[in-house]
């Protein structure tokens, strides 16, 4: 499941925003970095806290990497399997909401009907602090 | 990001070494607010001593500044973008929540019809090209106040592009006048807001209210073609008059139904643009155009002083006056665009692809849009400056204040006065006395009835304008009096009596002979003087143009004729 989240992340979105370029390296097959690494453990909150984990990341790449084999040339690239579809226009009326209990009901901590949240560091810090990759900053 | 072309067509603002503009603050190290620090630290003296010139060599140490804008405007709608909760501005927290906006699994984005109505009047109001066909895409990010780990929005295919607006500067010594500039509309797209946090530093907790996840946002982006922080906020104000008078948004800065980000870089004129900063939180009015300019005048004390400018985030502290950078931002920010995959492309019609068997609630017709759209404010103060041939400037300042308009033109439709004199007294006295005691409009002790009484006096002769001015000043201060009392009370009626006046004036005459004599020999301010002291004597009961003709009259008929001194007879 997440080798896929990692590719979709690797994918090239629509209008070119590359934000690193995978190294190529030996046969060629994609070099992972230690920057790449902790730039994918940021956005995505994964831990690739091991060799094993890394090699395994390598290894789905190259898996899905043979999409390429495919040649799409002239070929519109279909976004979504709605596309034909019509999409529906709601009139603009209150039909729901009004229902804080339900809503916080899942919530871990509750303080006056607001959610808790953690403050924002937090976030990076248990990401990074799972890291155990060589030297960084 | 490509360089954007920067247009030359209206005059750039220089930022010269030297004081310039009537005594603008854009001088090298001149500390407007705090300095902040860059990389390399204060401003320091440079190695060579410069000397602070007058006038810089053309073109060597000019600077010029380039804005862009991003502004995000909170839909007027029932309901939110892609939830049937309601859209309200105060409400106990988490009340208007749906699991949609709680981003429960199992839950689906439905869009509401108003939205893409607004975002295509919106569109249509700022000359942009209707996309029939637009797309949503998700942005990924982390926070607290976004649920779902990602922003419904349309990166690839916005609804509207490629448009543009035109709004007025004030120039001039009493910036009495203005120039009509344009700015570049790059594009119109439909969005969801966040929740809002609040941050309990004492307890090291965020609280979050969903309440506002989800309402529909119309996010305007703005080519840089503006050059300083007053053409930015004028811009800025221009819009939201465009979008008050549409409907599309209450666009209200002070309850955050309008938010602006602006893109600022500077780069010698001729030489390509500089790296831009980005600075977040200008959420205020007043603050828009002082964030903008001191940020401007950051990078030049930087670039001066040999430091390079980050392409960074900042966000501007309002207590200190400076932008400072965004602690949380590190490194790019990486939003992993995706469409989105809920979503069907968005199919707007016109009259000529209208589908014939189509249910109408279901389908969206451009042209009929375009056709139902609302006076847009250019169109409102051509039409004022035509009809009451007041000058553009005055169109602008009726505009300018919520409820002036409407104003003044229950105060046309109750008089008989002309227009300009109309104008004159709701933009000097009137709006004069409501800055003075920082009152809006709806709060004014003067009725729209009352002022028209009052002109209506003035008009007939009944009163004089001093006079006028006394009553208008009693009217502010005591509600419930009309014009007609006030006159009565205070006795300021005009004196009607020809004779009377006439016997006055010979009065006053033959009590100052000096002054007779100093009129005959054609001292031009000799003939005020003996209107001052006719107009002592009458207690300020008399017009003076009257007594100017009246005294004339006299000073011909009397021995010497020649050139009696016709100056200008000074207005009160």
């Amino acid at each position: 499941m997440w080798a896929r989240a990692v590719w979709l992340a690797f994918r090239a979105p629509a209008g070119g925003r590359r934000g690193l370029t995978a190294k190529a390296g030996p046969q060629g097959s994609v070099r992972i970095t230690a920057e790449m690494i902790e730039h994918l453990e940021r956005l995505a909150l994964v831990d690739f806290g091991s060799q094993e984990a890394v090699a395994r990341l390598e290894k789905a790449i190259a898996f899905a990497d043979r999409l390429r084999a495919v040649d799409t040339d002239g070929v519109e690239p279909m976004e979504s399997v709605l596309e034909d579809r019509c999409l529906y226009l709601r009139s603009d009326n209150v039909i729901e909401g009004n229902c804080a209990e339900e809503v916080l009901q899942n919530s871990h901590r509750v303080v006056e009907e607001y959610f808790v949240a953690p403050p924002d560091r937090w976030v990076l810090r248990a990401a990074t602090s799972l890291w155990t990759f060589g030297n960084r900053l | 990001m490509a360089a954007p072309m920067l247009r030359w067509c209206c005059p750039v603002r220089r930022w010269a070494l030297a004081c310039i503009d009537g005594g603008s603050r854009y001088g090298r190290g001149a500390a407007t607010g705090c300095t902040s620090s860059g990389k390399r630290g204060q401003s320091s003296v440079a190695q060579q001593p410069r000397i602070t010139a007058q006038k810089p060599r053309k073109g060597e140490h000019e600077w010029a500044a380039v804005v862009g804008l991003e502004i995000h405007a909170q839909i007027s709608s029932n309901s939110k973008l892609f939830s049937g909760s309601q859209v309200h501005f105060t409400a106990p927290p988490n009340s208007l929540v749906s699991f949609f906006d709680a981003s429960l699994p199992g839950t689906l984005p439905v869009l509401n019809r108003r939205c893409v109505e607004a975002a295509v009047m919106t569109g249509l109001a700022l000359n942009c090209r209707i996309n029939k066909k637009s797309l949503f895409d998700r942005k990924h990010y982390f926070y607290a106040d976004l649920p779902a780990g990602y922003q419904i929005t349309q990166q690839r295919l916005p609804i509207a592009v490629n448009g543009s607006m035109v709004y007025g500067v004030c120039v001039g010594k009493k910036r009495s006048q203005v120039i009509n500039k344009t700015v570049r509309v790059k594009q119109i797209q439909l969005e969801q807001d966040s929740g809002k946090s609040l941050h309990d530093d004492l307890r090291s907790q965020t609280l979050i209210d969903l309440n506002r996840a989800g309402v529909g946002l119309l996010e305007v982006v703005l080519e840089p073609d503006m050059s300083c922080g007053e053409e930015a906020a004028t811009a800025v104000r221009e819009l939201q008059l465009i979008l008050q008078a549409l409907g599309t948004s209450q666009a209200n800065m002070a309850e955050g139904q309008l938010r602006v980000d602006a893109n600022i870089s500077v780069h010698h004129p001729g030489e390509p643009l500089g790296i831009r900063t980005e600075v977040k939180n200008l959420n205020s009015a007043r603050f828009l155009a002082k964030a903008i300019d001191y940020e401007i005048q950051r990078q030049i004390n930087e670039l001066e002083n040999g430091g390079e400018i980050l392409n960074e985030t900042r966000s501007f502290d309002y207590k200190l006056g400076c932008t400072v950078p965004m602690r949380d931002k590190e490194g790019k920010q990486d939003y992993r665009f995706m469409p989105e995959p809920n979503l069907p492309p968005l199919l707007l019609y016109d009259a000529e692809s209208l589908p014939t068997a189509a249910d109408l609630q279901q389908v969206i017709n451009i042209d009929q849009i375009r056709e139902q759209l609302p006076e847009l404010p250019s169109v409102t103060r051509e039409k004022l400056v035509q009809r009451y041939g007041m000058l553009p400037e005055h169109s602008f300042a009726l505009l300018n204040e919520v409820g002036l308009l409407e104003f003044f033109q229950n105060v046309i439709k109750e008089t008989r006065a002309e227009p300009k004199k109309v104008t004159s007294w709701v933009l000097n006295t009137f709006l004069g006395f409501l800055k003075q005691q920082n009152l809006a409009v709806s709060e004014s002790p003067v009725t729209p009835s009352a002022l028209a009484e009052l002109l209506n006096l003035l008009d007939r002769k009944a009163i004089s304008s001093s006079a006028a001015k006394q009553v208008f000043e009693e009217l502010w201060r005591s509600k419930g009096k009309t014009p007609a009392q006030i006159v009565s009370e205070k006795k300021l009626e005009l004196m009607q009596d020809q004779e009377a006046l006439e016997q006055l004036c010979h009065a006053v005459m033959e009590g100052h002979p000096q002054v007779v004599t100093d009129v005959k020999k054609g001292n031009p301010r000799a003939i005020n003087k003996l209107i001052g002291l006719v107009r002592k004597a009458t207690l300020s009961r008399a017009d003076p143009t009257v007594i100017k003709e009246i005294l004339e009259k006299k000073l011909s008929s009397g021995d010497v004729s020649g050139p009696s001194a016709r100056g200008r007879t000074v207005q009160p």
